[in-house]
């Protein structure tokens, strides 16, 4: 259409910098009262858990006045042999927990959005319980079912007397995966489908080589999430672990129970990095999926 | 389009069993079991009997443990008010942000969230105990003041008194709400997004303030949003356990905390599993209300 | 600033409605997102009573501009003033101006009547009034009776009636319309067009409206104001943007054209010659330019004014007659033709391989079988016809 030197602008005149331009009507985080809130809210939920992570570096035992720097607790708090094997538990048990949750899930999803089956919204109803049944319930029946109905062999090696802890986890992270997989497939473009079929690939191929990779944002996020359920969990944990199986937020609940010291806050601190650091790495990988997308 | 299962027969069963009979096996049956106990009777140390009596849910029903339900129900619910109030503008802002600010923002509200609870619960202990923070700032204030008093020749305040800001109700509220807020922004946060924002111009146009226009236009058309944002605070509120325990004092016990009692102390399953079913017949009645309404706005709107 | 022509041009459509006031003036008007500038400088006065279209491709800036009047956005420099008042204190809820949104912003949640009603309400008028303005108003846009419905019952024509009557019931000095008949389709569009003009002949406000469709500018607006690139490049009438356009863009953009570069070689009072390297035949015009002799200029010839003759080879070069002899006729080779009904496109190829449109009206039925594929014709064109662009 037009030239590029018709219509090229004039060069920006020597910047006399307008006085800060007024907000639009509808920028509302530009506009004080609206600032002040955000900030006030931020302030609220990171302050406790900035002063945690502060005072995990104070001399002071008593967690109260910051002395000096020290990196003791940290020490102390790995040296602590059941603080340490506690963490070591929450890990493996979110380890197994994600790699169960996330297959499961991933055929839950693929179930609900392929196929038509008398009785579908009942299994619709019954996947979506576990994520509204109050965790006490839940972990009550937990508590019943390990104790009367398939107790779990006493005196296991590590890391098989977990597994009842495992199967509670997968029970309830399993259908948060389904949900979060079933809304990327809602997505797909069923033509692709038929398009890899077109050109000759079988019902399986065409699984693996068109669905899978649409899948693929929606299964790290699911992995993501059944991590930090699992890792996250107290109450279930709570009523199915047994004295050799604590983890570790047990461990810190038991730990305040008697005192607060700054190996708690050591500890999670850890614990606060690892989830940060897991979450920029799964926003980073979604974010890298999404601008691949689009390229 | 769905397929039906019978076309690919092998296929459905290959992907369908197994999360269905994990789901049975390990979700539903261990319900089944409570349930089952919530009609039995304690006969011995750990015995118990299925007789089928509903003595469980008659004891369930005596005004001590209506109390504690509706007391329950009351904090849950004030949780919930105080998120919205807090959440609402939290989320106008967010989702009327420029876009890089608007990441931003949404990871930090979200961060908390994907925090450890018990974590969050400790760090919130340390602020608000008589030795925390929030008295800390209070007593430097008071201090001041009193300085400045005496200065001016006015009788000085006194001692400071740490205020008791743990163990009563409104720690247990405070903590909900702590860590409920992000549930509460982001739900908030996506239908206000998601909105046509020309309707608020629009409505600013025809001369409404920003606060007529709040109410009578992004209220009623982000009321789905609002409304599952008070569902997904108000359930977990009403079923938490570790904050009443952790913040709270002996009368601020709610429902998930009695249950507790039976299975781990009182050692009475039977009792425990009543109250339980009770606390999830709520929860269910909550979702089927939200359904309702949730059914009435789309039945308007379509 | 080229054609001196301009002069002679008809006396634009007769618009008694319209005062010689400025209602609306911009004045220095900048606004920048970050480091983009959408409107750059941009000075325009519109009168009380016009309906005024901002014309411009995606992203020209143009909406932005009507933004700045509605309010909802603010100038980074200069001031905007409706009736001689800076508007920059008065949030778009104190303004004398309503909008008609792209997306028409009907609220959903409310009846066809509430919505009407609902800018009425904000400004405290008494119940009993305002249901009788509303009727008023559902009357002037042809949805009486209609009040009751929701508006996910009514068809996107009506649902932007309701929008024009939400806006116009306010009675404001200024009517905004935002790409107004974009979302509607072609048939909509003919009969919502003629409408709109008769609406405000009707209600005598001053409407501004904001478009990309150059057909749609021209048919409705009494002047139009062409943007690029957040620059205003010609505010005109749209038969003086159409035939005396003051750039190669607004040419360009402005309707079909075939632009070709030349050296101006001679520039008198009365007439003037351009020699393009890609015409056989020198460019002859019966009016001056005001150019340097030896400038670069771009001649602007609209394919319905060329006119096309058979040519037999070896017969001597045809002559336009108010031409001399060898200027403004130029030989070619029809390569093209789209047969549209009323009248036919050709695509001409010309000697050095440059290919030229032209459109013929089909004024016989026997017309369009004049021509045809691979036929030497004579190009020719009137010596008043081309416009001469000195950018």
């Amino acid at each position: 259409m037009a030239d590029e030197a018709l219509t090229t602008i004039p060069a920006p005149k020597p910047a006399k910098r307008a006085p800060k331009e007024k907000p639009g009507p509808l920028e509302y985080m530009r506009q004080w009262p609206l600032q002040a809130i955000v900030a006030g809210t931020l302030l609220f939920l990171y302050l406790p858990l900035i002063t945690l992570m502060v005072f995990s570096f104070n001399t002071s035992r008593r967690n109260i006045v910051w002395q000096g720097f020290t990196t003791d607790w940290y020490v102390k708090a790995f040296n602590n042999e059941s603080l340490l094997q506690a963490f070591i538990n929450s890990l493996t048990i979110a380890f197994f927990c994600t790699i169960f949750s996330v297959v499961l899930g991933a055929l839950a999803a693929v179930m609900l959005w392929r196929f038509r089956f008398p009785g579908k919204t009942v299994v619709e109803g019954g996947m979506a319980l576990p994520i509204v049944v109050p965790e006490i319930c839940m972990g009550v029946a937990m508590l019943v079912f390990f104790a009367r109905v398939m107790p779990w062999p006493q005196g296991l090696a590590w890391p098989f007397n977990l597994g009842a802890i495992i199967i509670a986890h997968i029970s309830f992270a399993f259908p948060f995966v389904a949900t979060v997989v079933r809304a990327r497939l809602a997505s797909f473009n069923r033509e692709l489908e038929e398009a890899a079929k077109d050109l000759g690939a079988s019902e399986w191929r065409t699984f693996w080589d068109v669905l899978v990779p649409h899948m693929q944002p929606g299964l790290i996020a699911g992995a993501l999430l059944a991590f930090t359920l699992s890792l996250d969990d107290f109450v279930i944990t709570f009523f199915t672990a047994g004295p050799d199986t604590i983890t570790f937020p047990v461990k810190v609940y038991s730990m305040l129970r008697f005192s607060v010291t700054p190996e708690v806050n050591a500890a999670s601190t850890v614990l606060i990095v690892v989830t940060v650091i897991l979450t920029a790495v799964g926003l980073q990988m979604q974010n890298k999926d999404a601008t691949e997308k689009k390229a | 389009m769905e397929q039906t299962w019978k076309q690919a027969k092998t296929a459905f069963a290959a992907i369908s069993l197994p999360p269905i009979l994990w789901l049975i096996l390990f979700f539903l049956a261990p319900l089944a079991v409570i349930w089952a106990y919530s009609f039995g009777e304690n006969t011995g140390p750990i015995t118990i009997d299925f007789t089928g009596t509903f003595a469980n849910y008659a004891r369930a029903l005596e005004p001590l443990y209506l109390d504690i339900f509706w007391k329950s129900i009351v904090i849950a619910g004030a949780t919930t008010i105080l998120c919205l109030i807090i959440g609402f503008p939290v989320a106008l802002a967010i989702a009327f942000a420029s876009p890089k600010m608007k990441a931003w923002l949404l990871l930090l509200i979200m961060l908390p969230f994907w925090t450890n609870l018990l974590i969050r619960t400790f760090a919130l202990i340390a602020v608000l105990r008589e030795q925390g923070y929030v008295n800390f700032t209070l007593e430097w204030l008071w201090n001041n003041t009193s300085g400045i008093m005496s200065l001016m020749g006015m009788q000085p305040l006194g001692e400071f008194e740490p205020m008791t800001l743990l163990y009563n109700n409104t720690a247990v509220i405070v903590g909900l709400v702590y860590v409920h807020l992000p549930f509460m922004v982001l739900p908030l946060y996506s239908a206000l997004d998601r909105m046509d924002r020309s309707l608020m111009e629009a409505s600013l146009d025809l001369g409404a303030g920003h606060l007529r226009t709040i109410w009578s236009v992004v209220v009623p058309l982000a009321g789905p949003g609002i409304a599952s944002g008070i569902l997904i605070t108000f359930i977990p509120a009403l079923g938490s356990y570790l904050t009443p325990d952790l913040l709270g004092g002996t009368d601020s016990q709610m429902i998930a905390n009695v249950i507790e009692r039976q299975f781990k102390r009182a050692n009475d399953w039977p009792f425990g599993a009543a109250l339980s079913f009770l606390l999830m017949y709520l929860t269910v009645i909550a979702i089927f209300v939200q359904s309702m309404l949730q059914r009435s706005s789309d039945r308007r709107a379509a | 600033m080229n054609d001196v022509a301009h002069s002679n041009a008809p006396a634009p459509k007769p618009t008694p409605h319209v005062k010689d006031n400025a209602i609306i003036r911009f004045e220095g008007v900048t606004k920048r997102f970050g480091k983009m500038v959408a409107v750059d400088n941009v000075n325009l006065e519109i009168r009380e009573g016009e309906f005024f279209a901002l014309l411009g491709p995606s992203g020209c800036g143009k909406t932005t501009l009507l933004r700045m009047l509605a309010g909802f956005e603010t100038p980074s420099e200069g001031r905007v003033l409706i009736d001689g008042k800076d508007v920059a204190p008065l949030p778009p809820n104190k303004r004398p101006v309503n909008m008609v949104f792209q997306s028409y912003a009907v609220f959903p949640h409310m009846k066809v009547s509430d919505n009407v009603a609902y800018g009425l309400k904000m400004d405290g008028v008494p119940g009993d009034e305002v249901k009788t303005r509303v009727e008023e108003a559902l009357e002037l846009v042809k949805l009486g009776g209609l009040g009751g419905r929701m508006p996910d019952q009514l068809s996107g024509g009506q649902r932007q009636r309701v929008a024009l009557a939400r806006a116009l019931v306010k009675r404001p000095r200024v009517l905004l319309l935002d790409e107004p008949l974009s979302a509607l389709d072609a048939k909509l569009r003919d009969q919502m067009r003629s409408e709109l003009t008769s609406l405000q002949e009707k209600v005598g406000i001053t409407f501004i409206m904001v478009t990309h469709d150059q057909d749609e500018a021209l048919a409705i607006a009494t002047r139009c104001a062409v943007m690029n690139r957040g620059v205003l490049t010609q505010v005109a009438t749209p038969a003086d943007l159409y035939e005396f356009p003051n750039s190669r863009f607004v040419a360009d953009f402005v309707g079909s054209v075939n632009m070709f570069e030349g050296v101006l070689e001679r520039d008198e009072q009365n007439e003037a010659q351009v020699r393009c390297a890609e015409l056989a035949a020198p460019v002859y015009l019966d009016h001056g330019v005001t150019g340097a002799r030896g400038s670069t200029v771009w001649v602007a010839l609209r394919p319905e004014k060329i006119e096309m003759h058979k040519r037999v080879n070896g017969a001597q070069p045809m002559k336009m007659e108010d031409a001399p002899q060898g200027m403004n006729v130029v030989p070619g080779v029809i390569r093209d033709i789209v047969y549209l009904g009323s009248e036919t496109n050709y695509e001409v190829e010309l000697d050095g391989g440059r290919r030229v449109k032209t459109f013929r009206s089909n004024l016989t039925r026997y017309d369009q079988e004049d021509f045809t594929w691979d036929e030497p014709v004579w190009l020719a064109w009137h010596a008043c016809s081309p416009a001469v662009l000195l950018s």
